[in-house]
């Protein structure tokens, strides 16, 4: 029997039982109107009048001839809010409102999600609470008090490391209580059926212009493109327009923290094993008795010791690559972007560019690399500073 | 070894379930507090093996687990723990816990130790009856019993179908939201209880929010077969911690209070 909401065997929908006529009437909501002319006419209004959409695939000639090969950045980083997060809160947030929603719930781990909520609460008039862990609150400070501006209601969660896995539990949590009435605006393709799902249809937007911007510039498809992952929204939203491209190379950067074979990273597809965590089965980070273990990266967007379980039927079926980036080569990638490209990346997009600069050299010259910067880094920079106070020079 | 159909058959009033986080907060307190709540009166144990993830419980039975994980609690440990219990009274035992365990464990060789270890049933808080295929061979190939989750939520259809699948029980949830310690029972449960007796003849018992004798005695006048209480007996753990002679004491008391309470 095919079971719904599966890649492979990774995926599914394992929740308690009283989320179930949730994810049934999210699931019926999203079927019929994911093809529906006016809400697709209303959403497309909405991503390019109101967010900024389509971004530019912007040739990076510093990357460029750092690396060997030619650059692209896709610019997510100047979608409205920062980040490419707002392409699924619009999408989640138009259907809440067919589905005639005014409570929304989100977890948030660097507060771009959170903040891409709070958002379109705001653009259309919903409650918002946003669920975030304490150690993400203090490394992430601006986009906190962004989200309360914005009117959104800002949830400490303590748990056992205080970062985005936390804050999942506690979203989940709060959203079996109130299951009648609010809706949980889940932000990467993780989760159970059918956010996997509805994350990359939203966020596919992603993939499919670059797709058309590589071929309008540069009339062939490209080589290479890489994206940073996490949970994996960004990455999946790119990756799924290249997916039958079978010449297209695919690479998954995931956050190696302090390095891949050290205990300190967020490297769940390199390092993890099969299991079901939040609602899906994939890759976790786990113990030798299946305790989900705390991750650890420099970017809290990517501190999560699970991952969308589309990406790991990728990993095992071998279409996608992936790969790592430490914490120092992040933040040497933060400042050299800044200071040859005048562009803030944010740390988890920083972990992709990170990547392909330690390739240098092996590409050919005109082999054409496709970068997702996801988002921009300006939340990063006094974190970036604490980590290294010396970037700035002082004058004698 | 006792089974459920051995305690709900023969008892004239509402059975009592404790429900404790084996290894909470070390094995050999954990062990004499699950006696004393045997020897004050339990009909039947619900027990957890900690998880690092517990979205269906609240701030109680998280804390509850931390401590037993910090302990160094595992499956196997838990099985030997039931071993012990077992031992020492033939009392009916299900496990309530999350599937990550389980799989982690290997579903096949999870089921036949804990079979073998002395469990009846084993209720994973996030699989649901459409995913019932992925344990019910193991289940059916050790003889044991099957439970799942109703919610008030839960559709009619779906009520039936869990209905069908279930043996042992029905865990009927109180109420929407996470386990935890409530004033009251709310305006769920007792239609609830009403609608599953009548659809059903599997024995309907009812957690999540179950904590003074007098949600005790109000769902046993609903018609429950059976009442879980969690939070409340973790809450004395919690609140003893370092005093076991105390903690035993005040879970005795507690356990024989709401045991009269189940008298019909």
């Amino acid at each position: 029997m095919e079971k719904q909401g599966r890649y492979g065997d990774f995926g599914g929908y394992y929740v308690p039982e009283v989320l179930m006529p949730a994810l049934e009437e999210l699931e019926q909501a999203f079927e019929r109107y994911r093809d529906d002319e006016q809400f697709c006419a209303e959403l497309k209004r909405l991503l390019n009048d109101y967010a900024g959409r389509p971004t530019p695939l912007y040739l990076s000639e510093a990357l460029s001839q750092r690396v060997g090969a030619q650059v692209y950045l896709k610019r997510e980083d100047l979608l409205h809010g920062g980040a490419h997060k707002l392409n699924n809160t619009l999408g989640q947030g138009l259907l809440a409102n067919y589905m005639g929603k005014k409570k929304l719930i989100a977890e948030t781990g660097a507060g771009q999600h959170g903040l891409a909520t709070a958002t379109v609460g705001a653009f259309f008039g919903m409650e918002v609470k946003v669920f975030m862990g304490v150690t993400d609150i203090e490394r992430q400070k601006p986009n906190v008090e962004k989200m309360q501006l914005l009117g959104a209601e800002v949830i400490p969660v303590t748990g056992a490391s205080g970062t985005l896995k936390d804050a999942i539990n506690e979203a989940l949590r709060y959203w079996t209580a109130h299951v009648d009435d609010t809706f949980y605006l889940f932000g990467t393709a993780a989760g159970p059926h059918p956010y996997p799902s509805m994350v990359r249809q939203f966020q596919r937007i992603i993939g499919d212009e670059t797709r058309r911007q590589c071929l309008e510039k540069t009339n062939r498809l490209p080589n290479l493109i890489t994206a940073c992952v996490g949970g994996g929204s960004n990455a999946i939203g790119l990756f799924a327009a290249f997916l039958d491209d079978k010449a297209v190379r695919i690479v998954g950067v995931e956050a190696a923290g302090y390095g891949v074979d050290t205990d300190k990273h967020a490297c769940t597809l390199q390092r993890g094993s099969v299991g079901v965590l939040h609602g899906a089965q994939s890759y976790v980070l786990q113990d030798e008795n299946g305790q989900v273990i705390e991750s650890h990266s420099v970017s809290a967007g990517l501190d999560y010791p699970g991952v969308g379980p589309e990406h790991s039927f990728l990993k095992d079926c071998g279409r996608v690559e992936y790969v790592g980036a430490t914490d120092d080569e992040v933040l040497d990638t933060f400042l050299y972007m800044t200071r040859s490209e005048g562009i803030f990346p944010a740390f988890e997009s920083a972990h992709a560019v990170a990547w392909v600069i330690s390739q240098a050299g092996k590409f050919n010259p005109d082999d054409i690399i496709i970068i997702n910067l996801s988002g921009r880094g300006d939340k990063d920079v006094e974190a970036f500073m604490k980590y290294r106070p010396d970037s700035i020079k002082k004058k004698a | 070894m006792k089974s459920y159909h051995d305690v709900f058959s023969k008892n004239k009033r509402t059975a009592l379930i404790p429900f404790f986080v084996l290894g909470d907060p070390d094995d050999a307190t954990s062990l004499e507090l699950i006696k004393t709540a045997i020897d004050a009166g339990a009909d039947v144990l619900e027990l957890g093996i900690p998880f690092s993830d517990p979205i269906a419980d609240g701030p109680t039975i998280q804390k509850a687990d931390i401590r037993a994980l910090e302990n160094g609690m595992n499956c196997e440990r838990s099985f030997e723990m039931i071993r012990q219990i077992k031992a020492y009274r033939d009392i009916p035992i299900g496990l309530l816990m999350y599937y990550n365990l389980i799989c982690h464990y290997g579903r096949e060789k999870f089921y036949r130790d804990a079979a073998a270890a002395g469990v009846n049933s084993v209720l994973v808080a996030d699989l649901c009856v459409d995913d019932a295929d992925e344990v019910q061979e193991f289940i059916r190939a050790n003889g044991m019993e099957t439970v799942y989750m109703v919610t008030p939520n839960t559709s009619a259809e779906r009520r039936l179908k869990i209905g069908k699948l279930c043996s042992g029980f029905i865990y009927t949830v109180s109420t929407l939201g996470v386990t935890g310690i409530r004033t009251d029972m709310g305006k769920l449960v007792e239609p609830l209880v009403k609608t599953l007796k009548a659809e059903t003849k599997v024995p309907v018992c009812v957690g999540f929010g179950v904590s003074l004798p007098e949600h005790v005695r109000q769902l046993a006048a609903a018609g429950a077969d059976g009442v879980f209480v969690g939070s409340a007996v973790v809450k004395i753990i919690e609140q003893n911690l370092g005093n076991p002679h105390q903690a035993r004491e005040q879970m005795g008391k507690y356990i024989e209070q709401m045991r009269q309470a189940t008298e019909r």
